[in-house]
């Protein structure tokens, strides 16, 4: 491999440009442009949030309306409204979207693996905002007499009975907005892990095939080995779409300020992203600060979120190396 | 070759963009002749705020540009009201429509930026219906208390001892009431609050705030969404613009040892009948609602809402413009154009006379 580069170091050949070299330096300077400009964007994002917010954390307890008194007060049931319907919709949507990947990648027949895969990736073309409509409007009441259901049924035991308590009598629970969520990062992880399922080395997958493993035996030794990073980020993605998703939360779910374990009241504490559009447009200068230090929080968390993802990746990926 | 044709371009595009600026001049200058030739108005108005005039501002729009022959162009921006004030107030807009009237703070602040008085009128009444969904229950006559107890979570059937007391000869039956608030912060939601606290202080014990105060019951995004919650769910109660609540049975609320229904009329007889704010100008109506009133017919779970301006203006047009347009809003004519179009309230006489003598004093320096 190293040794024809050598040679056309070496000596140019014919249809090598003699002033290729112009071209390139203003490439490789558009390029650095263009990276460095993410970073400006980020930092100008940052930087904004930091100025504007900043005076958010410390206001007059009346600022933080009628249900908290300090910015912490304030804030951490958004936080946990924010990851309950994150986790519920990981929970959901993690098994299934890797289902999904694995029948496109291994399992099914090209006739159909093909049109799945489209179907799956038309899901992400679908704004939020109807997601959020089809949600609030048509899954919720559907969903009424499930859950009835789960409390009639898991209501006595001892954790999930937390889990499922009093049920709610119009069904726009965190339950259905994390189900809501589910579907709308269903296709972000099915299409980066159908992807690196693909990509394991035929090699593998036929030596242990040779070995005498059944496929689902292979598909446990060679693809999901080779395949973790690049799963992990998948989810890590899936995540950070379902912790900013603002639209369909704010639809979807009937928002009240009480902490509890309930994942079928009434009401629950709504999202952050959702919190702030619902706020916007009726409020007070204060309230706007606070508003914008919620953004930080949440911009903080999910840079915490994704650079823990790298980590879990590179740990997993130098285990590999090994 | 490259940098040469853009030069090349360049030429022609900042002649075009003369010519551009110079034809806007020049239209400018003909719309002020013809200003001043028929008495028409022309030129563009921007004001913005409160949402809950949307569709009132957007049939005094329609009707006030017809009438200027489309020479006028009105912008309303649904900024709410906070925005609406505070953009009046950096003279972004030429006047404000707010759901309260400017507050003391602010007024120092706003009479700055106006040179002098600010104008401050009454332009837009609705009722706040209590809707509920209840099939079999036609009509439901509750007090300020009960209705308080059920928003707090306190009463939770519909058969309640309190309810029933009230309601002589109406069958309740056991369901479950689930209470529906507003879930983005609303001048309604601020309404109705103050409503509850003022008349019924033992059982209402939170500040009027534009975000609801009592966690629990089921929320919805806007006025449209709590209708429409109201409807999905049976045994649901909530409160909206009347104008919206469209075929939802509505509560018949105690005022003095009577129930009314909410009504135009009753919501601005409420407006006529509550005291006017201390130490305001002459030009300055800001009202305080008489929440608890026992005027008869009067019903008190209103939505006031104002328009806010300058009483002078540097710019003459401006000054036109405003006058016209605010003179439109608060006559007769314009105040049966919301009635019909947003389903508003109409200013009663005395309300009206006020507002349209204070209009009519807007006029440039």
């Amino acid at each position: 491999m190293t040794a024809p580069t050598a040679e056309i170091e070496d000596q140019p050949a014919d249809w090598a440009s003699v002033r290729g070299g112009i071209g390139d330096r203003i490439f490789s300077g558009a390029a650095l442009a263009a990276g460095l400009t993410i970073l400006a964007a980020l930092a100008g994002v940052f930087i904004f949030l930091l100025a504007k917010g900043a005076t958010g954390f410390s206001k007059p307890a009346g600022v933080y309306g009628p249900h908290a008194e300090s910015f912490l007060g304030y804030v951490f049931p958004l936080l946990v409204g924010t990851f309950t319907a994150s986790i519920i919709a990981l929970i959901i949507a993690v098994p299934l979207a890797f289902g999904i990947a694995l029948v496109i990648s291994h399992y099914a027949p090209k006739w159909l693996s093909a049109p799945v895969a489209f179907v799956i990736d038309l899901l992400a073309a679908v704004p939020s905002v109807v997601y959020g409509l089809w949600g609030a409007f048509f899954l919720a009441k559907k969903l009424v007499p499930m859950h009835d259901w789960l409390h009639a049924t898991f209501g006595g035991w001892p954790i999930l009975g937390a889990l499922f308590g009093e049920p709610s009598t119009a069904g726009r629970t965190v339950l259905t907005a994390g189900i809501v969520l589910a579907i709308m990062i269903l296709p972000i992880i099915t299409a980066i892990t159908r992807e690196v399922f693909s990509r394991t080395p035929r090699l593998h997958e036929e030596a242990a095939l040779a070995l005498g493993a059944t496929r689902w035996e292979m598909i446990r030794m060679t693809v999901f080995p080779y395949s973790r990073s690049g799963m992990v980020s998948a989810v890590m993605l899936g995540l950070g779409r379902a912790l900013g998703e603002t639209m369909a939360v704010t639809m979807v779910l009937s928002v009240g300020f009480d902490l509890s374990w309930n994942i079928i009241a009434q009401s629950s504490p709504t999202s952050i992203a959702a919190n702030v559009a619902l706020k916007y447009k009726e409020r007070s200068a204060d309230l706007l600060n606070v508003l914008v230090a919620t953004g930080l929080v949440l911009f903080l968390l999910t840079f915490l979120v994704n650079f823990a993802a790298r980590w879990v990746i590179g740990r997993s990926e130098r285990r590999m190396a090994r | 070759m490259k940098l040469k044709s853009l030069r090349n371009a360049a030429v022609p595009g900042v002649a075009a963009l003369a010519l551009l600026m110079s034809a806007c001049g020049a239209s400018n200058e003909s719309g002020n002749d013809t200003d001043s030739t028929d008495g028409g108005l022309s030129g563009e108005l921007n004001g913005g705020g409160a949402t809950s005039q949307e569709k009132a501002q957007d049939a005094w729009k329609a009707s006030f540009q017809g009438a200027n022959g489309g020479n006028l162009v009105v912008n309303y921006a649904l900024l709410g009201s906070t925005d609406g004030r505070s953009q009046f107030i950096s003279k972004a807009l030429s006047f404000a429509g707010s759901d309260s009237y400017i507050k003391d703070e602010d007024l120092t602040k706003a009479k700055e930026r106006c040179g002098g008085t600010i104008v401050e009128v009454p332009a837009y009444i609705s009722s706040i219906a209590i809707a509920y969904n209840l099939p079999g229950v036609d009509e439901l006559k509750l007090d300020a208390a009960t209705i308080a107890k059920i928003f707090a979570g306190k009463i939770t059937t519909w058969n309640d001892q309190a309810i029933a007391a009230q309601n002589d000869g109406v069958e309740l039956p056991a369901t479950k009431i689930s209470p529906v608030h507003r879930s983005d912060d609303s001048g309604t939601t601020k309404n109705f609050t103050d409503y509850l606290g003022k008349v019924a202080p033992g059982d209402w014990k939170y500040e009027a705030e534009d975000a609801f105060p009592v966690s629990g019951g089921l929320s919805a995004e806007g006025t449209s969404g709590v209708v429409k919650q109201i409807g999905d769910v049976e045994g649901a109660i909530g409160y909206a613009d009347a104008s919206q609540a469209g075929d939802l049975s509505h509560v018949s609320v105690k005022v003095g040892d009577a129930y009314v229904a909410p009504s135009p009329e009753g919501a601005a007889k409420t407006v006529e009948v509550s005291p006017v704010v201390e130490g305001r100008d002459a030009t300055d109506i800001a009202v305080d609602v008489d929440r608890t009133t026992t005027e008869a017919g009067a019903y008190p779970v209103i939505l006031l809402s104002y328009l806010i301006a300058c009483e002078t203006y540097d710019d003459a047009t401006e000054a036109a413009n405003v006058k016209g347009y605010l003179e439109y809003i608060v006559s007769d004519e314009g105040q049966q154009d919301a009635a019909d179009n947003a389903g508003s309230a109409k200013l009663a006489a005395t309300t009206a006379k006020q507002a349209q003598d204070i209009v009519a004093k807007i006029s440039s320096k």
